[in-house]
């Protein structure tokens, strides 16, 4: 029994220990890039969301179609230099969004109209001076240039037996005209792929440029790609066959360019909110501890001591994770540690009546703790059921905000339901089993043994 | 010991009075604004914004001048400190920037964009039907929880069924205090409202859990053999525990609404309605209602109705 108690401290302590580590270094930047991840409403950014027009797409093309339009807007965002931006696809009922997020605020403007545009990819050639222009060539007494539009839907990337990667095409018959004129032209000489003004790079960031080496009429191959690059061209180019144009179904009408919902925040703002948050936490907090102790006296003293390993490593799976946090994630970090102190309460209040019923204290300490842990599980269960449905609430797209508030409550309370059991019995048993405070004022009570059911 | 048992008329009354308001303010908003509550931009869609005017300037002058460009039917909620969060019909962000700046020159003032927020209109009835949606999966789920959570009591679909009543009067007087300062103030709901809804009806249901708890141990104890009394001295021995662990989330909840900033006021504002109602229904409310129907005292309902004699 007591080895059992000196090897849960230690576990304790090891794991405070690690989430302190993992929480610190705090005083560079306290919820900065370096400490925790925040969301867009905290740090400033923008979240924007677009509905993709697929009329020209068949129908079981969308899926792939989508993967290849993700890639292009990443591109255009990257290009933009905005750091981390995150891209997604959400399908909705038969409709697909896509879900852009990017932090901070540079050209939001630019960005938005960037992510409008087409996806279409075309080809350049390196002129006299170094520079790339368009490829282009005549059809039909017609100057145009080899774009995406020309390529057959049947791009593929092949490995033979040796590993070599081969991206596959075929042009349909504008694309084999104009592909005849041009890899004539250039025969020898490169052919990069831009996307906008932005070549497109492998994962190295060298420009994908490949030699032509032959003549390429209806079909042809690309050699000398990685396997990754070679899957990622592919999906560019399958995308940029057909225009996907971004932005917003309007009584049957697509708008495009018009983002079916966006949200800026200005990073000043997001400050503002850490700061207040913060300091009403500081508040909260310091009233909650201050209730504990005058309440409970030296077990809500235990408690204060488990609601700061609490704390510390629900931050430090925050960090690990890591977890967003957002303005309604910190509300909700904040309601957690009030309702962690419920669970305290419970077996304090147990431990109280049963002290007053006579018990001795560490049989008050055990059966404080095995009585009030159905009242603990089953009052948690209701949040836990809450959580759940609004996690699912928070992913449809108007409520997004919703998410960080319920994944925070649920890791929060279940975390302490640990704490309040795991952390504050240990410590208890340990102060109460080295007999050094045994002054029943230190438990809340008047004396142990005469204080029975006053009434 | 406190009567909560004798005192049930005064305690029926001050609820009655409560639910009431809620749904007179209910119906008056269906009537003024076609809903029961004023729809923010997450359901009914268009475009807020927090405007922050330095010096800050009055928000019948703001709303004159929005007017005078043409933004005559919006929502202007006063976040404090010169803040104004701003629910207007869809503009694009270029035109937000273009507005505002027209704003500081004829209010004189500097002017800054918070936030800026645009929903379309079905994106926003697609969250208001998902909101439905969640609350209605939330209230079948916790319905499950007290039927399950109330397997041992006595007489499950009666105990269960006053737990539900409680709960659902909670509801609507915290739904009711929103939908009337939609109606006053302007205040409007989001998705996070639904969110603070959804926890504190958790929450609540757990101190009224314990209290049932308490009086079926008492019962089975035999402590007196007017079941009246039994209630009574279960809620006043379960007092302690319910005011404390509801005593503990209000400080931070507290210290959040007063000092936590405007984005998430209203939000906090929820929790906060949540826990004082659903720590008041759970002490004064459920054991009576509880006694009421075990004693068929159902003249106690209606504390206007003349006492039967006894």
């Amino acid at each position: 029994m007591r080895s059992r108690k000196i090897y849960l401290l230690i576990f304790i302590l090891a794991l405070f220990g690690f989430a302190l580590w993992s929480v610190v270094p705090l005083d560079r930047n306290v919820l900065g890039r370096e400490g925790l991840r925040l969301g867009l409403d905290l740090a400033g950014g923008s979240y924007l969301v677009y509905q993709a027009d697929l009329t020209d797409v068949k129908p079981g093309a969308e899926d792939e179609i989508m993967d290849g339009v993700k890639g292009v807007v990443e591109r255009r965002i990257n290009a933009l230099g905005i750091t981390e931006p995150v891209v997604e696809i959400q399908k909705h009922e038969g409709e697909y969004n896509i879900v852009i997020q990017l932090p901070g605020i540079a050209n939001i403007e630019k960005a938005k109209e960037m992510v409008g545009l087409f996806t279409v990819l075309e080809f350049r050639e390196q002129n006299a001076t170094g520079n790339w222009t368009p490829a282009t060539g005549t059809v039909n007494g017609e100057i145009l240039t080899l774009t995406s539009r020309y390529f057959k839907e049947n791009t593929t990337v092949a490995v033979d037996s040796v590993g070599k990667v081969y991206l596959l095409f075929e042009w349909d018959a504008t694309g084999a005209q104009l592909s005849k004129q041009i890899t004539t032209r250039l025969l020898g000489k490169p052919l990069a792929i831009y996307l906008g003004d932005e070549p497109l790079r492998g994962e190295d960031g060298h420009i994908i440029a490949p030699k032509v080496e032959a003549v390429i009429e209806d079909k042809g191959q690309i050699e000398g790609l990685s396997l990754a690059d070679a899957n990622e061209l592919k999906d560019l180019l399958n995308a940029g066959r057909i225009d996907v144009p971004l932005g917003r179904w309007v009584d049957g009408e697509f708008k495009p360019s018009v983002p079916l919902y966006e949200k800026t925040v200005d990073a000043t703002l997001g400050q503002d909110s850490i700061q207040k948050s913060i300091r009403a936490a500081a508040i909260g907090i310091v009233v909650l501890l201050l209730f504990l102790l005058l309440y409970y006296r030296l077990p809500g003293l235990v408690a204060c001591l488990s609601l700061g390993v609490y704390g510390v490593v629900l931050l430090a799976i925050f960090k690990l994770v890591p977890i967003t946090l957002t303005l309604p994630g910190l509300a909700g970090f904040i309601v957690s540690l009030g309702m962690a102190v419920d669970a305290n309460v419970l077996i304090f209040e147990r431990m109280k009546e049963e002290l007053r019923g006579g018990r001795s204290l560490a049989a008050a300490v055990e059966a404080g703790f095995d009585r009030a842990w159905t009242a603990i599980r089953d009052s948690n269960i209701t949040t836990f059921i809450a959580c759940l449905v609004l996690f699912w609430l928070g992913g449809t797209l108007g409520a997004f905000t919703v998410r960080g508030f319920a994944l925070i409550l649920f890791i929060g309370v279940a975390l302490s339901m640990f704490t309040a059991i795991t952390v504050t019995r240990t410590f208890l048993r340990l102060i109460i089993g080295s007999q050094v405070i045994t002054n029943p004022a230190a438990y809340g009570v008047k004396s142990f043994q005469t204080a029975r059911n006053t009434k | 010991m406190i009567d909560f048992i004798g005192n049930k008329r005064w305690f029926f009354l001050i609820s009655w009075i409560l639910v009431i308001t809620g749904i007179a303010s209910l119906v008056i908003s269906q009537l003024q604004l076609g809903t029961p509550l004023r729809l923010g931009t997450d359901f009914a869609g268009g475009t807020s914004m927090t405007l922050q005017f330095s010096p800050a300037v009055e928000q019948s002058q703001l709303r004159e001048e929005m007017a005078k460009l043409g933004h005559d039917k919006i929502t202007i909620q006063n976040a404090g400190e010169g803040n104004f969060i701003i629910h207007t019909r869809e503009i694009t962000s270029e035109e937000a920037h273009e507005l505002a700046e027209e704003l500081g020159t004829a209010l004189d003032s500097q002017v800054k964009i918070g936030d800026y927020y645009l929903a379309s209109p079905t994106v926003g009835a697609k969250a208001a039907r998902s909101a439905v949606i969640a609350v209605i999966v939330a209230s079948i789920a916790m319905l499950f929880y007290i039927v399950w959570a109330f397997r041992r009591m006595p007489k499950p679909f009666r105990w269960g069924s006053c737990a539900v009543i409680a709960l659902v009067h909670d509801v609507f007087i915290t739904v009711g205090i929103f939908s009337l300062m939609g109606l006053l103030a302007g205040v409007e709901i989001d998705a996070l409202f639904i969110t603070g809804l959804l926890t504190v009806v958790g929450y609540s249901i757990n101190n009224i859990v314990v209290v049932f708890d308490r009086i079926r141990e008492n019962k089975a104890k035999g402590i007196s053999s007017d079941f009246a009394i039994t209630v009574n001295s279960s809620i006043v021995e379960t007092l302690g525990r319910c005011l404390n662990t509801s005593l503990t989330t209000l400080f931070v909840i507290l210290a959040l609404f007063l000092f936590g900033g405007a984005t998430i006021h209203y939000f906090v504002l929820v929790l906060l309605l949540g826990v004082v109602i659903g720590t008041y229904d759970s002490i004064c409310v459920a054991g009576p209602l509880l006694v009421v129907w075990e004693k068929g005292e159902w003249s106690a309902l209606l504390p206007w109705a003349k006492r039967p004699v006894q």
